[in-house]
């Protein structure tokens, strides 16, 4: 059911991202999404970058008109949320890597915290394009976990791909799990990383949403829906689909290159 | 075990519950999905000429189980991409039936040609979309327009052809009958139902089109009358659609007249995992009635039946 809230706070996060808090009490964990409606606009899945406690939050990027518009949202304007759906990390303690891309880190920040505080040691590679737009540095660190950085342009940390620290660090360390989020090109080395050492990776996906439900298709992803059978899947389930870091679905239902 | 197999409109079906048209279906791997899952056959999304984005959301709102309330806005990857998915499908050992939306009759006429082309068993006309401007209802609201384009089809593909009609009318009845004139092998009834839902605190519709259908348990007792009313006047199979969530909801539409059924909403509260559900009960519910044929059970509640005719 949607409800309308309003904004309660806005934090500018990085040139590109805000992330946005609004009350809403429904048991959210990591992993999962809301539908956040602009009345009057349009209403787009948002994976929840803060999922305890009475407010929840959205960290958004700019990709299209209206979350463009989202990002301009104030303390006071209201939205529509529904949710949360989709499925979620499992958060069983142990030794996590996270391998995060750009706004990627907006669902996997919420999961550090958690696994975090359920004894797991998490070790972060955080990647973007440059060092102001590493989402959420401080406060995987904040955490206590080992956060490793690339930047594209060299301005902090490794310069390059952040898969190039996702593969050195697989292979000086033992991990039990990858979760990572971000560009499918990115994930894909993530996993093609991490299989040979038979490191279980879970992947967060997207694909163009319009019920949530998993009644309209628009997110089809081989045999599955992302919105009710994700958006959180094991490399696993990617690995055979042809459509995996290839194609996507328009809003029409056209298969196209991503 | 009841037998469940039934032929509607030339098709024979290994049970009579269809995969609606506009729920998964526009890729052929979900269509695939609903036939592995026990589906007797799968229809797929309305088909239009172009690539069609449908409408901005919010397109969908959600009444707990009983209802969904959605204007999608025909959305498709048109009938130049669309051959692919129904392929897969295919592939998959799926029977499909190609569902099409056209803004004439002459449109109609031309997706029937390249629909038939593609290896479906059978076409169903969307004739009855409550919210597409230009199409559905607009073009298949009067009895004249239902003949007109059935007609135009049906002198185009051998295909057997199912018109899909609205209950957004006085007399669907009527409706039914012009398909069954215009050459029509069967008529599937009924569609959703307009609807609006309004956000008190914003003081406007909630979806982005405003109107839409409404769907689910909500409407069964609509769907129930419609396909009742037909079985009156027509001769040719009735496919009832229209909020079946259970066995019993589809043994009550066959006894109202239905030879074959559609499954929409139910799909999106449980699953595909529903065809597999609904067919064992059904089964179980025949055996218990005394019923060995889910044939035997067509229309029987209209010979006990006091009800005036008219």
């Amino acid at each position: 059911m949607r409800v309308v809230v309003p904004v309660t706070e806005r934090v500018d996060e990085t040139p590109s991202t805000v992330t946005l808090r609004f009350p809403y009490p429904a048991v959210a964990d990591p992993g999962q999404f809301v539908m956040v409606w602009l009345p009057g606009d349009d209403e787009l899945p948002m994976s929840l970058s803060y999922t305890d406690g009475p407010s929840k939050g959205v960290t958004i990027k700019a990709m299209g008109a209206t979350s463009r518009r989202a990002l301009s949202l104030r303390p006071g304007d209201r939205v529509g949320v529904r949710g949360p759906y989709g499925n979620r990390f499992d958060l069983t303690p142990r030794k996590v890597l996270i391998v995060s891309g750009g706004s990627g880190a907006a669902v996997l920040a919420p999961a550090a915290e958690r696994a975090r505080a359920s004894g797991s040691s998490v070790t972060v590679a955080l990647g973007a394009t440059r060092a102001p737009e590493l989402l959420f540095k401080e406060r995987f660190r904040a955490l206590g976990a080992r956060v490793e950085v690339a930047t594209d342009d060299g301005s902090e940390g490794t310069k390059g791909f952040v898969t190039a620290v996702a593969e050195r660090l697989l292979a000086s360390e033992r991990y039990d799990v990858v979760w990572t989020c971000g560009p499918e090109v990115m994930m894909k080395k993530v996993i093609t990383a991490a299989s040979p050492r038979s490191v279980p990776v879970f992947c967060s996906m997207e694909r163009h949403m319009k019920c949530a439900l998993g009644m309209c298709d628009a997110c089809a992803l081989g045999p599955y829906h992302v919105c009710v059978d994700g958006p959180v899947f094991p490399a696993t389930q990617l690995e055979p689909l042809g459509d995996f870091g290839a194609f996507h679905r328009d809003s029409s239902g056209r298969r196209v290159p991503l | 075990m009841a037998d469940l197999a039934v032929r509607c409109a030339g098709v024979e079906l290994r049970n009579p519950f269809l995969l609606a048209s506009g729920i998964w279906g526009e890729s052929g791997e979900s269509l695939a999905g609903a036939w592995n899952a026990g589906a007797g056959g799968v229809i797929t999304k309305s088909i239009g000429s172009v690539p069609r984005p449908g409408y901005p959301n919010p397109t969908v709102e959600t009444y707990e189980r009983w209802g969904l309330l959605n204007a999608m806005g025909l959305p498709n990857p048109g009938m130049d991409e669309y051959p692919r998915e129904i392929e897969v499908a295919r592939r998959a050992g799926a029977t499909v039936i190609g569902s099409i939306f056209g803004g004439s009759a002459e449109e109609f006429a031309r997706l029937a040609v390249r629909m038939a082309a593609t290896g479906v068993v059978a076409l169903e006309l969307n004739l009855s979309c409550p919210h597409a401007e230009g199409y559905g209802t607009e073009i298949g609201g009067t009895p004249e327009d239902v003949e007109k384009v059935v007609r135009a089809v049906t002198q185009k593909v051998s295909l057997p052809v199912i018109a899909k009609i609205t209950p957004n009318t006085s007399d669907a009845a009527a409706l039914a009958l012009a398909a069954q004139r215009g050459g029509a092998a069967a008529v599937s009834a009924i569609n959703t139902l307009r609807a609006i839902a309004i956000d008190v605190h914003l003081q406007r519709p909630v979806l982005a089109h405003g109107l839409g259908g409404l769907s689910g348990p909500a409407i069964k007792p609509v769907g129930l009358a419609c396909v009742w009313q037909i079985f009156e006047k027509v001769t040719i199979p009735i496919i009832g659609v229209g909020g079946i969530a259970t066995a019993q909801d589809a043994l009550e539409y066959v006894m109202a007249g239905a030879r074959a059924l559609e499954v929409g909403t139910q799909v999106t509260f449980d699953g595909v995992a529903v065809f597999g559900r609904l067919a064992r009960e059904l089964s179980g519910l025949l055996d218990e009635l005394g019923f060995a044929r889910l044939e035997d059970a067509v229309g029987v509640a209209h010979r006990a039946s006091s009800v005036p005719r008219g």
